[in-house]
This record gives C-alpha cells, structure tokens and sequence, in this order.
C-alpha cells in the first residue's frame, strides 16, 4: 500500500516562496497529476516527496510511514526527470539496473528484471549502446525503464514527455497510461501541458503560486473549475469569461449577459451582484437570427480548425470565443445570437474569482 | 567581415611569432655544436647540429637529482592542490551557499600578493618551522599558486555535469558520496587529469620560490637559474638546460590544449 499523505508543505528558496501551503492525499494506485504554470511550485512539491528538496515545514506520509526525514533512497520512490538524467557514461543496460546494484541485488536476479524492463520499453536492441547513439525518445524510455525496474512502491515524474516532438509525445503519453495500467504504482506526475494532464490523470491537482487551487477528476476540473484561473488554464480554447449581472426572474433567477437574461438556477442569497460568467466556447450555440434569450454578438473573425472552426464573437466590448461546425459561413462585421446552455454556465464572484 | 579576419589572422600570427621564436632559437642553440655557438658572425640557422651540448648538460653535477626533486615536488603539489582545491571546486558547482562569492574571490586574492614581496617572510617562518630547504616546503609554497588554478579548472569541470545525474543516482538508492563516486566523479576524471597536468606544468616551471627556499636540495629550474646567476654557466649550458626545461611543458600544454580551452570556456559562461 502507498498512498501519500502531503501535510502542511512549505518550502521557500531566500524570500522566494516556492511552495506556501500544499495539502494532499494521494491514494494507493492512483495517477495524480500536478498542473499548473512554470512557478507554481509544482516541481517543487514532487521534488519534496523524492526527498531531494529539504522542506522549511509540514511532513510526507509514505503508505503511513513518515519519510519526511528519509534521504531519497530509502523512500519507496523511483522518479523520471526532466532531463532524463540517464547517466551518459553507462550502457543503457548499466543505466536500467543500476538501482538494483545499489540495492545489491544478485547478478542474475538484476538481468531477469532488467531484461523484462527493457521488453516492456522496447530497448531490448539496445542494451549495449551508450545514450548518446540514442535518440530522445529512447533516452527517455531508458529513463522511464531504470525507474520502473525499482517496482518503486510511487513513481515521480518531472514532465517526462516535454522534451520530445509532438507525435512522439503523442505516442509515450498512451505508453505511460498503458504502463501505469499493468503496474499500478502510485504515480505523481508534475506538467504544464492540460492536455496530458486531462488523458492522463485519475485526478488533477491545479496550482498557482505555490498553493493547491483545485483537486479533482479530470472532467470535474473540466466542467466545474473552482476558480476563474482553472477555467482559463484548462481547455483550448479556455474558458469564456464575460460580466454579468444576476437578478430576480419569473421562477427563479437569472443572469444578464449583454442585456439579455439566461435563466440559471441560484442560491436565493446571490441576487444582485455582479459576477463573471464562465462558459465554455463549445456550449454556445450561433443563431443567425434572434431567439428568445440569445445574446446578440458581432462577428470578428472566423478560423477554420480542422474538424470545426474557432469564432471570435464581441458581444458589446467583451470578445468570446465560440466552437462552431465547420461549414457554418460567417462574415466578418455580421451580427448574430449566441445562445448559451444554461446548465453549463459557471458563475464566479467578479472579485475574487471563485466559483459561486 | 573580410578585414575582421585579416585582423584577426594578423594578431594570431604576430603573437605566435613572439612566442614560437625564442622557442626556435633556444632549440636551435642547444642543438648547435659548442664551438659554433661562439662564432661570429653566427648564422641563424646553424651549419652542423650535434648532441655535445645538450649531453654536457644532462652529464653536469645536480641535474638529475634536482629533475628528480622537481618531479617529487610536482607531484607533492599535485596532491596537496587537490585535496584542498578539489572539495572547494566542488562546493562552488553544485552549492549556493552563504559567503559563496567572497569565496570565490578570496581565491583569487593570493594571486594579488607578489613572490618578492612574501619571499624574504616566507624564508625566515620556513626556518622556523624546519621547513626551508625542504621539497615539502616548495610543494606547499606551489600548492598556494596553484590552487586558485585548480579551484577554477574544477569548477567548470562540476559545473559541466548535471547535478540532476547525482539526484538521478540518490532517488535510485545511493548515498550521496556513492553518487559522487559512481555517477559524477567518472565523468569528472578527464578534466581532472587536464587539471592535474596544468598544475605539474605551474609547478615544474617555478623558479622563484624554488631558488629563495632552497639551498641544497634545488629543484631543476632554481638550480639552471642559479648556475647561471651564481656560478655564470656557460652560455651552452643555459640553452641546453632551457631545451630540457620547457619541454615536457611544452609537449603537456599542446597534449592537452583542446580541453584548457573548453574549461576556461565553461568558465567564462
């Protein structure tokens, strides 16, 4: 069993604050991927559970034990860098069991679950070649092979897939799914990218400024982002945002976007503030005419996107980027209605930026 | 663009020529016959080459006691340095650490204090402590120019290698010293040697020191320099005893000269 428990982490680098107040718990077996901008004190909170970064406070749970005060190899963990860190003056297949020689596994037992690492990563042609005559793709394998040969009871990873070319990355993304899939170790997992973050997190956890912002699935995060940052961070496009004004309307309340009001079902308390409305550009909805409860808009410009098309509408000064099919014709300067699904609106405080 | 490499050819070859010329006449000389070498009019290229010089020198009293001496006190220096300069080298690559800079510069404060100047004191504390005409003395004496060499050649040589590797290792299960050994270290070792060959060569062409600290037990160039001051060798002699001197630096430096010029590189980035 190894599922972590983050207690009350701070860690601050001078005046610099890295990492300021992360709480978490990671659960046995899951896939827990940390996301946020450079500088959010992601990398520095991973580096923390491996034991490499001295914590100014709080206290790391490994499957109950305390290892707070446990050098990095004493930990349960294995970690996969970055930089892949493979040790360039090695053989791939020195590199792969160099862990168990540490451990002082027997020579033969260090074949056996270094062959079978290789097999898993298709390295098996190149045991005997030294990392320079590999490329970054298999450099990477390599480093994601010395981890897993450890059967480490959590795997760290340092976004492992940054420095590889798009398809490549494509193709280790669902490699990594399908190994975490057959070997189930507690995996944490530290990228900026929301794309890899969303295929391949059991759950997310959004941070900004060395603190947690929101943990959660991946569709939880998707849908219902806490705050105004975590729409705006995931989805590409992000999340709409547009002000509005919530009010009293038959049966219910409702909010006044662009003059026109959207029945959306409230809290009685809310009624007459202001508020920021959050709408994804694929809940909206392009009418060339007028429909009860659409907002009219102006067209801007119109970019084709492959399977669909990106509009950029204003609705009177505030752009919104709207997802639309890709054989609807539009001209630049036309007016339209912009019909938004109720049920997907998510209102936040216009001050603070949480979700209500 | 065209002018820019004429001027640089230009300065190459100029400053080549004013060091590669005294090089090529002291050669020449300890080559050239004995009798020849007083002739005059001399030719700048000699008629004859022979052995008779540079054979009288390596047969003249002391000559291969002090080589001995001077490679006994190379080597002396060559391990005082490291032990001293290797750890701090170590140190300012991977740590960011109170007093780091004034570290750094302190280092290089022993360059600004000139030999003459420390010369006379540091004769008068070596008899004091027994250390005067000593090879250990002129060791520690080649340890302090040194080190600031070696601290810096070091450097550059950690700072070229990934701490990331050393993590790699500890998160992989070794102590930290067992990382050190095993990961950076092997990788360290072809710098290290070029920073061992450079202080052999600061140490074997030491001559000030060497002459001020000792008497007896002279290294090779106190005891040329002293034949000539001192005792007013002949004129075959000092060029044959130049020959042999600048030599071994000569041969080292070019052996080497690629990796001199990748770590002073790393160093200036």
């Amino acid at each position: 069993m190894a599922e972590i428990a983050l207690i009350n982490l701070r860690k601050t680098y001078g005046r610099v604050v890295a990492v300021k107040d992360v709480s978490l718990d990671i659960q046995d077996g899951e896939f827990l991927v940390l996301l946020g901008p450079s500088g959010c004190g992601k990398t520095t909170t991973l580096r923390a559970i491996a034991g490499l970064e001295t914590l100014d406070r709080g206290r790391i749970l490994i499957g109950g034990r305390d290892v707070t005060q446990l050098p990095p190899g004493k930990r349960g963990i294995a970690m996969v860098f970055q930089s892949y860190a493979v040790f360039p003056h090695m053989r791939v297949y020195d590199n792969i069991v160099f862990g168990l020689r540490m451990r002082g596994m027997p020579a033969d037992e260090q074949r056996r679950r270094g062959e079978e690492a290789a097999g898993l990563l298709e390295l098996t042609d190149l045991l005997d070649r030294y990392p320079a005559q590999l490329s970054g793709g298999q450099r990477q394998r390599v480093a994601v092979a010395r981890a897993m040969v450890m059967r480490p009871d959590v795997l760290l990873m340092d976004e492992p897939l940054s420095n590889l070319d798009a398809l490549l990355r494509l193709h280790m993304r669902a490699e990594l799914k399908r190994l975490h899939r057959e070997l189930r170790a507690t995996t944490v997992y530290v990228t900026h990218d929301q794309v890899e973050a969303l295929s391949l997190g059991d759950r997310i956890t959004v941070m900004k400024d060395g603190e947690v912002v929101q943990c959660d699935t991946p569709a939880r995060i998707y849908d219902a982002p806490a705050t105004r940052f975590v729409g705006g961070f995931i989805g590409n496009p992000p999340m709409n945002f547009v002000g509005g004004r919530v009010r009293a309307a038959d049966g219910g309340s409702a909010v006044e976007i662009g003059g026109v009001a959207v029945p959306v079902p409230l809290p009685s308390g809310a009624i007459g503030g202001d508020v920021v409305v959050g709408i994804r550009p694929e809940h909206i909805e392009v009418a060339a005419s007028a429909l009860p409860g659409a907002v009219p808009a102006e067209v801007v410009v119109l970019e084709p996107a492959g399977p669909n098309q990106l509009l950029t509408a204003r609705v009177g000064r505030e752009p919104l980027k709207v997802t639309v099919a890709s054989d609807l014709a539009l001209r630049p300067g036309q007016r339209v209605w912009l019909k938004v699904n109720p049920a997907r609106i998510r209102l936040m405080d216009a001050v603070t930026g949480r979700a209500l | 663009m065209r002018l820019r490499l004429v001027g640089i050819y230009g300065a190459a070859l100029v400053i080549g020529t004013w060091v590669a010329v005294p090089l090529l006449l002291i050669a020449l000389a300890a080559f050239t016959p004995r009798s020849m070498l007083y002739a005059w009019p001399r030719p700048l290229w000699p008629r004859a080459f022979s052995l008779d010089t540079m054979v009288f020198f390596l047969r003249s009293t002391g000559v291969w006691s002090s080589t001995l001496n001077s490679l006994v006190v190379a080597v002396l220096t060559i391990g005082l340095a490291f032990i001293i300069a290797a750890p701090a080298g170590y140190a300012l690559a991977r740590y960011r650490f109170r007093g780091r800079d004034a570290l750094q510069l302190s280092i290089l404060i022993v360059k600004m204090f000139p030999a003459t100047v420390l010369s006379i004191p540091l004769a008068v504390a070596f008899i004091q402590w027994g250390l005067y005409d000593t090879l250990i003395g002129v060791a520690i004496v080649h340890t302090a120019l040194s080190i600031p060499f070696v601290t810096v050649i070091v450097t550059s040589v950690f700072v070229g290698i990934s701490y990331e590797l050393e993590e790699a290792a500890m998160t992989l299960g070794s102590s930290r010293l067992r990382a050190f050994l095993r990961v950076t270290l092997p990788m360290a070792v072809p710098g290290l040697a070029a920073a061992a060959i450079f202080t052999f060569v600061l140490s074997w062409n030491e001559v000030f020191a060497a002459t001020i600290l000792t008497l007896d037990h002279r290294t090779l160039p106190a005891l040329i320099a002293d034949s000539v001051i001192s005792a007013g060798a002949p004129l075959h002699f000092r060029f044959a005893g130049g020959f042999f001197m600048v030599m071994p630096a000569l041969i080292i430096i070019f052996l080497i000269r690629r990796y001199l010029m990748t770590l002073w590189g790393v160093t200036v980035r």
